[in-house]
């Protein structure tokens, strides 16, 4: 006899559902505690530094929203993705394309007016990054191939195909031999907005875009009925092949804007390492955020706190970055067993057990 | 081309390790994309251990229970929890790599003790390595190598002549067919996810103690991935698998190759060899119609009872 039984819930009131998620933050909090405690750190000192870090003062909470506006713009696009089911693990490959595209652009237009040159690095990123989810797009589609091994191999691609172009033709003759791509124009650099470059202002009109067009679009509909079954889209007589494509011209665009604002805004020209990882990120903000637009912002910015916060204990205390990823770890495995709770009601019965036995 | 060859074995050796790994926890009808996570794990506490206590055994256990608790982990979540498989796979790498550079940062740079070294030293097997040609690319190697043969054997044999491997594939094609009779479905799934981890970690604990032999944070670079895209390639089949492993350790090292022989192409361009040649196969092997080679059915579905 077991000494617990599971239900599957009806739909959950909000305001428990978030009581659980609370918890599992909490829960999460604490454990992430007792590892820094067993590093030999105070956690709430680690804690209050990582705040401080990330939010203290003016130019560290530039540093953290520096951080929070591409993991928003690549969130958006993963999140397109996965409500179709479709495990688009190739952001990374995708950020490099859309910022290998605007390079191009940018190196070879040096002179163009600003709004032009900027507008057509944009567009040429947004090409570069849908191309690149094209490929696994389109193999989905016809053939039904695997697409989560198929993005994550066009990362590798990418990422060593820019490595080359910067160790090889796009080198720099004038940088005295340290091999990186010319710096871009000036013209080729996103604006400032109120002491932070304008990717801010684009980060939250995608969010609103993406919203309204994942609630209250037709397309944006299809996608989540694809995702949700196959045989639903099938049966509704929606066109699948092109319904996996456009989301994933779309997805990939969005990454590959990603790329354009870390090239122009960040780097201000191309490397090999301008991903850092984002693509990544982005699948575990999407899954917190629940694949939803808005609280994807809420999910970045917290994240960017999480990571800003984690690079400055490094320097102020001493603890390496690594001890950042393991609390990132931990904090997910919390909030991903969370959805367990919210999903089943878990029925304990000591003694009835007991009587039976 | 014998040298290279027995070169190519022993750099898909890792890739065997993890591919069949990840095989057995497929066959459970768990979908673990967190191997690269396992492997980085396994090479990091492997090292250590054998850093410390200068005992290859100890290392080698090490890095087994490492990579047991990293799928302990994984199976708890998608077994017990039913989270998404993928999600949390790649968790689990996320976790994994967070967790072996901050362990690793005591060791970086460290030269594993000599016992180790002799330890993982070539040994000729006699007899069958005066076979010619197949002799010295396959049995003059290292007690690694040969426990990869041994692995894909035993994998193989438990897959299609035991009972349990029967009850093992039948949890993978359909959880609920298998519960219906009499299979301990969860034991099963929580069984095999770990000794598939175990072993992606003794893949990786194989390039930091007998290839590489130091640990680095990028000392996977990828294999872990690769590994999850050979399984498709093997279509759930151990001894296809360790076609597909040696193949994909030739061309790991194709690059050194062809540029000791004067042919001089960009580092970088042979580098994404690999990950193309990945691609091609994932495109291939969408082609098949054959039904001992598709994916076991049930794969990545979150198997409840209560829900049949």
């Amino acid at each position: 006899m077991k000494w617990f039984s599971l239900k599957k819930r009806e739909e959950l009131p909000t305001k428990k559902a978030w009581i659980i998620r609370g918890a599992a933050i909490v829960l999460s909090i604490l454990c992430a505690g007792l590892v820094i405690l067993l590093l030999g750190f105070n956690p709430l000192v680690t804690f209050g530094e990582m705040v401080k870090g990330a939010l203290g003062s003016k130019i560290r909470l530039t540093q953290t929203m520096l951080k929070a506006i591409p993991l928003i713009v690549t969130t958006l696009g993963i999140i397109i993705a996965f409500k179709m089911k479709f495990w688009n693990i190739g952001g990374e490959g995708q950020i490099m394309m859309g910022a290998l595209a605007a390079s191009f652009v940018a190196l070879n237009f040096p002179d163009m007016p600003r709004a032009l040159l900027l507008l057509c690095m944009a567009i040429a990123a947004v090409i570069g990054g849908g191309l690149w989810a094209f490929i696994p797009a389109f193999f989905k589609a016809k053939m039904g191939t695997n697409e989560t091994i198929f993005t994550l191999m066009l990362n590798y691609l990418a990422i060593k195909f820019v490595t080359y172009l910067q160790y090889g033709p796009w080198r720099d003759p004038g940088s005295k031999g340290f091999p990186k791509v010319a710096d871009f124009s000036q013209n080729a650099i996103l604006p400032n907005v109120f002491g932070l470059h304008v990717g801010w202002i684009i980060a939250l009109v995608l969010i609103a875009i993406i919203y309204i067009f994942m609630n209250y679009t037709k397309k944006g509909y299809e996608i989540s009925v694809v995702g949700e079954s196959l045989d639903t889209a099938r049966y509704a007589g929606m066109n699948i092949k092109s319904i996996i494509i456009t989301a994933m011209l779309i997805s990939g665009g969005l990454c590959g804007l990603t790329g354009m604002i870390q090239a122009s805004a960040i780097e201000k020209t191309l490397t090999y390492s301008l991903s850092a990882g984002m693509g990544f990120t982005a699948i575990i903000t999407a899954w917190l955020s629940r694949l939803n637009a808005l609280a994807s912002l809420f999910v970045c910015v917290a994240f960017a706190v999480l990571l800003q916060g984690g690079a400055y204990i490094q320097i102020s205390m001493q603890i390496p970055a690594s001890v950042a990823d393991m609390i990132q770890g931990i904090l997910l495995f919390f909030v991903l067993s969370s959805e367990f709770f919210l999903q089943y009601k878990v029925n304990f019965h000591f003694k009835k057990a007991k009587g039976v036995a | 081309m014998e040298g290279f060859l027995a070169a190519a074995v022993i750099a898909g050796t890792p890739l065997l390790f993890a591919t069949v790994g990840e095989l057995l926890t497929e066959k459970a009808g768990n979908l673990n994309l967190g191997v690269e996570g396992l492997m980085v794990m396994g090479a990091v506490i492997g090292f250590i251990v054998g850093y410390r206590t200068g005992s290859p055994i100890l290392a080698f256990l090490g890095a087994l229970a490492a990579g047991s608790a990293g799928s302990l982990i994984f199976a708890m979540l998608t077994v017990s929890l039913r989270v998404n498989q993928v999600v949390t796979g790649l968790t689990l790498t996320i976790f994994g790599q967070g967790f072996a550079s901050f362990v690793g940062s005591s060791v970086m740079g460290a030269v594993l003790p000599y016992s180790i070294k002799e330890f993982f030293q070539v040994i000729a097997i006699p007899g069958l390595s005066s076979i010619p040609f197949i002799g010295p690319i396959f049995f003059k190697q290292d007690i690694f190598v040969y426990f990869g043969y041994l692995v894909v054997i035993v994998t193989a044999t438990y897959l299609y002549k035991t009972k349990k491997g029967l009850n093992l594939r039948s949890v993978g094609e359909s959880a609920a067919s298998a519960d219906a009779s009499g299979i301990h479905v969860n034991w099963y799934k929580y069984i095999h996810i770990i000794i598939g981890g175990a072993l992606c970690a003794l893949g990786g604990a194989y390039l930091s103690l007998v290839t590489v032999p130091v640990w680095q944070e990028n000392i996977i670079a990828g294999r872990g991935w690769i590994a999850v895209a050979l399984v498709i390639f093997a279509s759930w089949n151990p001894i296809k698998a360790l076609g597909g492993a040696y193949l994909f350790g030739g061309l790991n090292i194709l690059g050194f190759r062809l540029q000791s022989v004067g042919i001089h192409i960009s580092q970088y361009l042979i580098d994404m060899l690999p990950y193309a040649a990945t691609i091609v196969i994932v495109i291939i092997s969408t082609r098949k119609n054959k039904k001992e080679d598709m994916p076991p059915a049930d794969l990545s579905n979150p198997y409840f009872r209560e829900e049949r």
